[in-house]
Formats: C-alpha cells, structure tokens, sequence
C-alpha cells in the first residue's frame, strides 16, 4: 500500500472532506472491502419474483462470489454457494432455469434445491460420512423485505430493518407507485463492465453535480425534465439516512410542480389505465399524491441503487474492475406504465444507454487519473457549509452537494476500521 | 449408480444464442449479392467514420435498431435490450452523438469492422432478409475491445436506393457484462 500504515491508517485514508486515492485501486484495500464490508453487512442479492415458481433458480452475485438464488421444493428462497463439497467444482453453470437438484459433473455429488446433499456416486466408498454435513454452504443470514432478497455473511450483527433504518421508507415509497403494492423484476439485466472501483459507482449515484455536465449531450437534444432538478437553482435536496445509504429527493420540486407523473416526465392521459388502476387502489386523493411524488432515488449501501425506473445492482470485481447489472421496475399488472418503464430503460441505462454509458465513461476516466500521483486526495467538500438536519433528524444538503459521498464515506470507515 | 442423473442441457443452452430456425434462401442472384453486400459494406464504412448523417438517411421511416441482450431472439417487449430504438431514437442517438459531448464517444472510437458470411433468408414480401457477420475492431481511451456480432437485416428498395427498415445485432458475449457500446454498432 502506498498510503500510511498501521494504527492511524484509517484517520490518514478518510479525513472529513477528503480521501485517498489508494481507496480506489489498493488491492489489499480492497480484498480487506470483501471480508469486512461485502461478506459482513447486509448485501442486496435478487429479488423474489424472479424465481417465481418452485425449483426456480437464478445465478446472483454477493460481491464477487455468485450465489445460486432458489426457490426450494417447499417455495422458501434459498441462496446458495455454488461450490461442491467435495472438491470445489460448480453444481450449476446455467444463468437460470427450473431444476428441483443440481448434480456435480465432476463426481455426480447430488444436492436438493435447498442445498442438502441428496446422494453421491460409489457410496461404499464412504463409510461413515455425514450426508447432513456435506450440504451445500448458504448464505449465513437470508432476509426479505417486500420481496427484494438480502443476504449477510455474518452470523451476527444488525437485522435488516436496523441495517435500512430510514431507506426502508424509500422502499415502501417505491412499492406504493405499484397499483398492487408489489414490484417485480423481470425484464432481464444488461450487464455494464468498467474498468473502475465500484465506490466511484457508488458515489455518483447520488451526486447531483454531474448530471449537468456528464449528461449534458442528451440532455440538450431530448426534453427529459431531468435538468431542473439539478441546477444551482434546485429545491431537490440530498439525504443520508445513516448507514452509508444516501438518497437524492427530488420531491419539493415535484410538490411545487404539482402535477401528476412529472416525476416520470409524462401525463395521466398518457398512461390512463395506470391512473385508473391507482386510483382504484389508493383512492383518487392518496393516488394523486403517490403519482406527485414519485419513486425514489436512493443508493441503498451498499450495492443496491433504486434510480426511479430501475435498479442497478454493483458488483465489485476487483479494486480496479466492477459490474453494473441494470434492470427496468416493473410494477405488477400495470402493462402500459411496464412498458413505459421498460422503454424508457432501455434508451438511458446499459453500455448503449443515453445516460449510463457516460457515467460509466467517467468512472474509467477518475479511475485512471488515480495513478497521477499529486494531488493524492480526492477533494469531497462541496456543501459542507449548507449541511443541515431536516424534521426527522437526517442530514441534507443541496441536490448538488458532496453530502452523500461523505456520509458513504463516514460509514464505510466504521465497517473497516478494526475496533 | 445411486445418483439421479440430470438430463442433458446443451440443446437447451444453445437455444437461447442460437435463435429460432431460419429459412435460408436457395437461389442465387449474383447482381442482388452484389448490391446488397455493397450497400452493408457501405453501412459499416459509415459507422466506422462516424459518419452519423450519411448513416441515418440509410434507414426506412418505419426503421427498427435492436442490439438485444440475453439471447438471440428475445422478447423485446418484455426483456431488456441493450438498444431498441424505433425511428425517432435512432434519430435521437445520432443527435446526441453530433453534440460533441456525448463524453463515451468524445474522441470517438476508432473502428475497423470486417463483414462477411451473407447469407439470405427466404422473405414472402418483397423486402431483402439478409443475415451475415460482424467482426469490430475498437480502440478508444479505455484501451482495445473485439466485439463480434451476427446481424440481420431487412432491406427494402425505396425510389430505386436500397435502405434499412431493420437492423438486428446479436453480439455474441450478449448475455455477459459487456463494456460501454457507445459507438454505431
Ligand atoms: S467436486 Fe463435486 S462431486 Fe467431486
Ligand atoms: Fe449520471
């Protein structure tokens, strides 16, 4: 490591405003990320309907390591590693698929879909081996909220909902823009790879600095609606609510707009039967509000970025290589508002996309410049001055400020400081 | 043996890349595999300069670009794909690219495309179904990529020129995470 060592390590790495480079391309930092940060706390792995029916099975990702994401004989979603036993060799190379056992190919070791070893070729050659022992490993806590599956490595810690705390509200928000309270994920994942460390991805996801900038190209030849909310002049404010998790909320400006859908840059006359089905669901007042706010934009730590439309899922590969997996919200048995929301994925997001394809051009570009030695800092300071609490106790800042990067950073500095 | 033995994958797995069966055409015209190999040799020379308005006016008004992910013949009005752009997309991912400021793409990537294996398919209109591959040489600030693809193409003759009214591109690593595809594919 190029950085200070020893005691003071983390004091010299993360100061109140400023880190250092080498958080971004040491690979001892980041192989000490994997134990302390990506297989200790709560990770977003996949969400429930897509193993919808029993023996589903989908491949997923905690961090680096994938998971077998299955929906056992019984119907529970199991998450499983995907290693035999017996000699390491994968039980599953399929992305998905409906199998009620997978079978190694090596030695034809045959496990359940809930992981338990079910038989093995030549048993005489075993004499007292314990087939309960020999089951595929899980991961060690599984949880689900309103069907957006976690997992932790760690047989101890917070649960959850105390991991959420007051994200937990963004995901309630989003379920509520769903005539039917629930969301699915189905469409599939574009797969993004750059060439950059995953907390440059994190970090920007709520940085309404750059869009201005970055998405300026699009912005100029196609009316989004999306320039307002991050100008000098925004009411949009940034949120941490503790935890690393950090949300742009954009909502003062549409309350002053005051006009149903703006959030999603369109009309109720351009998707009547979404509105009909809110206003069924919710009534025509409580729906109206729902369709004024919006869904949320908010960076759950520390992989799982809900932006509006779709949720992005980071992978991190290696200090200097990561995976977006992006995917349109769907909104269970809302057709035409799917289908909008499917479309309007497809053009901003993926290595084509309008937006993301230079996002992800500037994480390569900040992720190189890294090895220009001076200055070693990253400078996070903007808005340190404006920071201020709202009525529920969170801090905010302007839409533009570094608040989320440094209360990402705040966080990040106590799951990886030895205590 | 006492343990159950799986069914074989494989023809499955090659389902999803290999796509639906496709009737080839029999019969040989030598004059339409000219002009027809002329007209997609001139596409990709088009895209490699980048030269975006020359290859705008290729497409019909009734164009459809699809880069699909995952597959090869997907859904695309359910599943994701990595480009799905009707007529007015297409002209709006050439207007972003002419900004100047469409960063992934500022310098461009330098591309060389090398195209070949056409074969056409049967088509019961008067349009030309044609498939062939695609093998794109990129360069730019990230450092070199390989991408191959196989294409299909529906050309239809429009005052006497030939154009596009669908591009299909199936890059072969679709269903893998992929680098940033900034450039005309
Ligand atoms: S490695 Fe799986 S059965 Fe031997
Ligand atoms: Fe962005």
């Amino acid at each position: 490591m190029d950085g200070p060592v020893l005691a003071d390590k983390w004091d010299a790495l993360i100061e109140p405003g400023r880190v250092h480079g080498s958080l971004y391309y040491d690979t001892a930092i980041f192989k000490e990320e994997i134990e302390k940060i990506w297989f200790t706390t709560w990770v977003y792995i996949g969400h429930e309907s897509e193993v919808p029916n029993n023996n589903d099975f989908v491949t997923k990702a905690l961090g680096p390591m994938p998971v077998l994401m299955t929906r056992d004989r019984k119907g529970e979603v199991q998450l499983l590693l995907n290693r035999c036993p017996h000699r390491g060799n994968a039980v599953c190379v399929l992305e998905k698929g409906n199998k009620a056992s997978f079978t190694c190919p090596y030695h034809s070791w045959t496990f359940s879909n809930d992981g338990a070893l079910i038989g093995y070729a030549f048993p005489d050659g075993y004499q007292k081996a314990e087939k309960s022992e020999l089951g595929l490993s899980k991961v060690t806590r599984v949880a689900n909220y309103r069907g957006f599956i976690f997992g932790s490595m760690a047989a101890e810690g917070p649960t959850l909902e105390e991991h959420l705390g007051g994200a937990i509200t963004a995901l309630d928000r989003l379920c509520d823009n769903s005539p039917t309270g629930e969301v699915e994920i189905t469409a599939g994942f574009l797969q993004h790879r750059t060439k950059a460390n995953w907390k440059f991805i994190l970090e920007n996801e709520c940085d309404g600095y750059h869009p201005a900038f970055v998405h300026s190209s699009i912005f100029s030849v196609a009316d989004s609606g999306i320039t307002d909310l991050y100008g000098a002049d925004a009411v949009a404010v940034t949120r941490s609510f503790g935890n690393g998790h950090t949300e742009v909320d954009p909502r003062p400006e549409f309350r002053r707009r005051d006009k149903p859908l703006s959030w999603f840059n369109t009309k109720p006359e351009r998707l009547p039967d979404y509105v009909q089905q809110m206003n069924e669901a919710y009534g025509p007042e409580r729906a109206r509000e729902i369709m004024i706010d919006g869904t949320p934009h908010i960076m759950i730590f520390p992989n799982l970025f809900i932006a509006e439309i779709q949720i992005f899922v980071i992978q991190p590969v290696s200090a200097n290589e990561s995976i977006q997996h992006v995917t349109a919200l769907q909104f269970k048995g809302a057709p035409d508002m799917n289908r909008r929301l499917r479309q309007q994925t497809m053009g901003s997001v993926g290595p084509a996309g309008f937006l993301l394809a230079d996002d992800t051009e500037m994480y390569e570009r900040n992720q190189r410049g890294l090895e220009i030695r001076d200055p070693e800092y990253l400078y996070l300071k903007r808005g340190e001055h404006r920071e201020r609490h709202d009525e529920d106790g969170y801090l905010i800042g302007h839409a533009t400020d570094d608040l989320p990067s440094r209360e990402i950073w705040k966080h990040y500095r106590s799951l990886m400081e030895d205590k | 043996m006492t343990t159950e033995q799986e069914a074989i994958a494989g023809p499955e797995i090659l389902k999803a890349w290999i796509g639906a069966d496709r009737v080839f055409e029999k019969k040989f015209d030598p004059e339409l595999y000219h002009e027809v190999s002329q007209f997609i040799f001139r596409e990709a020379r088009l895209q490699d300069i980048h030269d975006y308005d020359a290859w705008e006016d290729l497409w019909t008004d009734d164009a459809l670009y699809w880069v699909p992910a995952n597959g090869t013949d997907i859904d695309p009005e359910t599943q994701m794909s990595m480009v799905y752009d009707n007529r007015s997309r297409i002209a709006l991912r050439v207007r972003q690219l002419k900004t100047g400021r469409r960063h992934s793409q500022t310098p461009p990537s330098q591309l060389a495309r090398i195209i070949s294996n056409f074969e056409f398919l049967k088509s019961a209109t008067d349009d030309i179904k044609v498939v062939c591959n695609a093998q794109i040489f990129e360069t730019n600030l990230r450092g070199d990529t390989m991408w191959a693809a196989r294409n299909e193409y529906t050309l239809r003759r429009v005052d006497g020129a030939l154009k596009m009214a669908y591009k299909k591109v199936v890059l072969v690593n679709n269903n893998k995470a992929i680098y940033t595809l900034s450039f005309l594919v």
